[in-house]
C-alpha cells in the first residue's frame, strides 16, 4: 500500500467531482435538503431545545438517496468508459485504487457536512447547546455517510450502469437503516429467534447512529463503522476483479 | 537485447468460450510485432492479459523478467499501453490526465514538467492541453492515448489498434511516431489493417480463434501466398488453347490460370509448382513461340491473401 499513489488518485477522483456538475448540485441539494428537514419536518423552532437532533435525525434519510447518487459513479463509470483497463494497467494495486477512490467521495461527504456549519451558528446563537454532541453527530453523521459510501462503492462495481448502481445501492442502504426500525423488527419478531433479531438490529446504521448522535461516541459504533467500510471496500475490490473483463 | 517480453502457454477462458488458447511467444529489443486476425481472434484478449489487466486461465506473462502475476508493480512500470479505443477520463484536459499519469507513475516536479513537455511534443498535442478530452477530435484523443503509453518511456509498448478509425494523415503520423520509437524498445501493436504491418512491424503473427497460426516477418508471410512469384501476363493474336498448353510445359510451372479476355487480348497466370522464381522460363518460353506480349509483370503475393488463407481455410483463393 503506496500513500503516495493513494493520494494520487483521491485527487484525480476528488477534482472530477469539481470539473462537473456534480459537485455544485451535490452539495446546494444537500444543503436545502437538510435545511428544510431540519425547520419544517424536524420543528427545530417549536422544540425550544439549543440542539441539533432533529438536524441530524434526517441524515440516514437523506443519505439513502444522497450518497449513492454520489458514489454510482465510482465503479459504473470506470468500467463504462474503459478507463478501468488503464488505471488497472498503471503500477498501481486494486487497494490503493479502491481506497484512493473511495476517500475522495467520503472527504466530499465531509466537505457537505461541514458546509452546514450554518446550522451550527444558528444553535449556538439562540441557546447553549452542548457542542461535544454535536460534534459527535457531526462525527457519526460523517462515519454512516462513509458505511452508505462503501456500500454504493460496492454496487457501483457491480454494474456499468450509474442507473442500476443507483437504485441497487438505494435499496442496500435502505436495508441497512430500516433492519434498526421497530416495524421491520416487529415483522420479524414474530418468527424470528431473539437472537437473530438482535443480530439484525445491531446491523443497522440507525441503532450506531443514534447513540453517537446522541453524543456517545462509543468504540463498539466506532468499530462497527469502520469495519462496515472496510468489509464492503474489500467487497468492491474482490467484485471489480471478477467484473472488470465484462 | 535480450527478449523484453516472453510469454508462455497463454489461455483465457471466459464461461465456454475459449478467447486464447495456449499462446506462446516473445518479443526482444527493437522488434515490433504485428497482431493480426479478424474480429473476435483474440487479439485484444492477449493484450489484456500481457498488461496485467485481464488474469489469464492459465499460462505466465514475464516483462523485463518480472511476471506480471507475481511482481505487477514492477512489470507494469516498466510497460505502456493503449488499450483499444484509447480510453481516458473524458472531464480531465490533457494537461491535467498526463500529470495524473505521471504522478501515479511516480514522477514529480520538474522532472514530471519535463516528462510531459517532451511527450506532448512528440505526439504534438500543444494545441490543446487544455481543452477538456471530451471535446477533442478523434486524432486528438488517441493521442492523449499514445501519450500516456509512452510518458515514462517504458520499454515495452503494447498498442491495441492504435490507428483504429484514424484518417490517412493521422495513420501515418501515429506510424512515424511510432517507427521512431522502435529502436529501443519492445512493441507490440494489433491491427487488421495489413497495409500497416509492412509499415511499421518487423514481424508479424496471425491469431485466429485464440491460436497463433503462423508468425514471420512479413515477407516471409507473402511468400506462403499461392501467388507469391506467379506470372501475369497479357498477349494477343494467338490460339489462347496453344497458349495455355505451351504455358504449362515450362519448367517449374504448376497451374496455368486463364483470366479471360478483352477483344483479342488474353490474360494468363502461370503459378510456380513450388513457390519458386519462373520469370526466367516464363519469358524464353514467350521468345521461342515469338508471342507478342503487351504486360507481363511477377507477383509478390500479398499478405491479405494470405490472411484469407489461413483465418478462413474454406474460402481460401486457389
Ligand atoms: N468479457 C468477455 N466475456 C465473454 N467473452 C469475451 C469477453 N471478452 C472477449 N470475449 C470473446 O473472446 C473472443 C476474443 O475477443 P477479443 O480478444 O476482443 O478479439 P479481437 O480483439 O481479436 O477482436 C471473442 O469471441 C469475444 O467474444
Ligand atoms: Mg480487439
Amino acid at each position: 500500500m503506496n500513500i503516495g499513489r493513494i493520494g494520487v488518485i483521491f485527487r484525480r477522483e476528488l477534482a472530477s467531482y469539481f470539473a462537473t456538475p456534480i459537485a455544485s448540485v451535490f452539495l446546494v441539494i444537500f444543503l436545502l435538503l437538510s435545511g428544510a428537514f431540519t425547520f419544517y419536518l424536524g420543528g427545530f423552532f417549536l422544540r425550544g431545545q439549543a440542539d441539533l437532533l432533529p438536524f441530524f435525525d434526517f441524515h440516514p434519510w437523506l443519505y439513502v438517496v444522497l450518497i449513492p447518487a454520489l458514489a454510482m459513479r465510482l465503479w459504473a463509470e470506470e468500467r463504462k468508459s474503459g478507463t478501468i483497463e488503464l488505471l488497472l494497467t498503471m503500477p498501481v494495486t486494486m487497494g490503493e485504487a479502491v481506497i484512493g477512490k473511495f476517500l475522495a467521495a467520503w472527504c466530499f461527504t465531509g466537505l457537505a457536512l461541514i458546509l452546514t456549519f450554518p446550522m451550527w451558528v444558528t444553535v449556538n446563537i439562540l441557546g447553549e447547546p452542548d457542542n461535544g454532541v454535536i460534534l459527535a453527530g457531526y462525527v457519526g453523521s460523517w462515519l454512516m455517510a462513509g458505511g452508505f459510501l462503501a456500500i454504493g462503492s460496492c454496487m457501483s462495481a457491480l454494474t456499468k450502469s450509474q442507473v442500476i448502481a443507483f437504485v441497487v445501492s438505494a435499496v442496500v442502504c435502505l436495508a441497512f437503516i430500516l433492519s434498526g426500525f421497530p416495524l421491520i423488527l416487529d415483522f420479524f419478531s414474530g418468527w424470528t429467534p431473539h437472537m437473530i433479531l438482535s443480530i439484525i438490529s445491531s446491523f443497522s446504521f440507525l441503532t450506531h447512529f443514534q447513540s453517537i448522535s446522541k453524543g456517545v461516541l462509543d468504540l463498539r459504533d466506532l468499530v462497527y463503522f469502520v469495519s462496515l467500510i472496510v468489509f464492503w471496500l474489500f467487497a468492491t475490490a474482490i467484485l471489480i476483479d471478477m467484473k472488470k473483463a465484462e | 537485447m535480450g527478449r523484453m517480453v516472453e510469454i508462455q502457454g497463454l489461455r483465457k477462458e471466459f464461461g465456454p468460450i475459449v478467447a486464447v488458447d495456449g499462446v506462446s511467444f516473445s518479443v526482444a529489443q527493437g522488434e515490433v510485432l504485428g497482431f493480426l486476425g479478424p474480429n473476435g481472434a483474440g487479439k485484444s484478449t492477449t493484450m489484456k492479459m500481457v498488461t496485467g489487466f485481464l488474469t489469464p486461465t492459465a499460462g505466465t506473462v514475464k516483462i523485463c523478467g518480472y511476471d506480471i502475476q507475481e511482481d505487477p508493480l514492477e512489470a507494469k512500470a516498466r510497460l505502456g499501453y493503449l488499450p483499444e479505443g484509447a480510453p481516458a477520463y473524458q472531464d480531465m484536459t490533457p494537461a491535467a490526465f498526463l500529470k495524473f499519469v505521471g504522478e501515479i507513475r511516480g514522477f514529480r516536479g520538474a522532472e514530471l514538467d519535463r516528462r510531459i513537455d517532451e511527450t506532448v511534443a512528440k505526439v504534438h498535442l500543444g494545441s490543446v492541453m487544455d481543452q477538456t478530452i471530451e471535446t477533442l477530435s478523434k486524432g486528438f484523443k488517441r493521442r492523449v492515448g499514445l501519450a500516456q503509453a509512452i510518458l515514462h518511456d517504458p520499454p515495452v509498448l503494447i498498442m491495441d489498434e492504435p490507428t483504429d478509425g484514424l484518417d490517412p494523415n493521422q495513420k501515418h503520423e501515429v506510424r512515424s511516431l511510432i517507427k521512431a520509437m522502435a529502436r529501443d524498445k519492445a512493441i507490440i501493436l494489433s491491427t487488421h489493417i495489413l497495409e500497416e504491418v509492412h509499415a511499421v512491424c518487423t514481424r508479424a503473427m496471425i491469431i485466429a480463434k485464440g491460436k497463433v497460426i503462423t508468425d514471420g516477418t512479413p515477407g516471409e508471410l507473402e511468400r506462403q501466398s499461392p501467388l507469391h512469384n506467379a506470372v501475369t501476363l497479357a498477349l494477343t493474336g494467338v490460339n489462347p488453347q496453344d497458349i495455355h498448353a505451351a504455358l504449362g510445359m515450362v519448367p517449374g510451372a504448376g497451374k496455368v490460370e486463364d483470366l479471360g479476355h478483352e477483344g483479342d487480348l488474353w490474360r494468363f497466370r502461370v503459378y510456380p509448382a513450388h513457390g519458386q522464381s519462373i520469370v526466367t522460363e516464363v519469358s524464353r518460353c514467350i521468345r521461342d513461340h515469338g508471342w507478342d506480349v503487351v504486360e507481363l509483370y511477377v507477383e509478390h503475393g500479398h499478405l491479405d491473401e494470405v490472411f484469407r488463407m489461413l483465418t478462413e481455410p474454406r474460402q481460401a483463393l486457389t
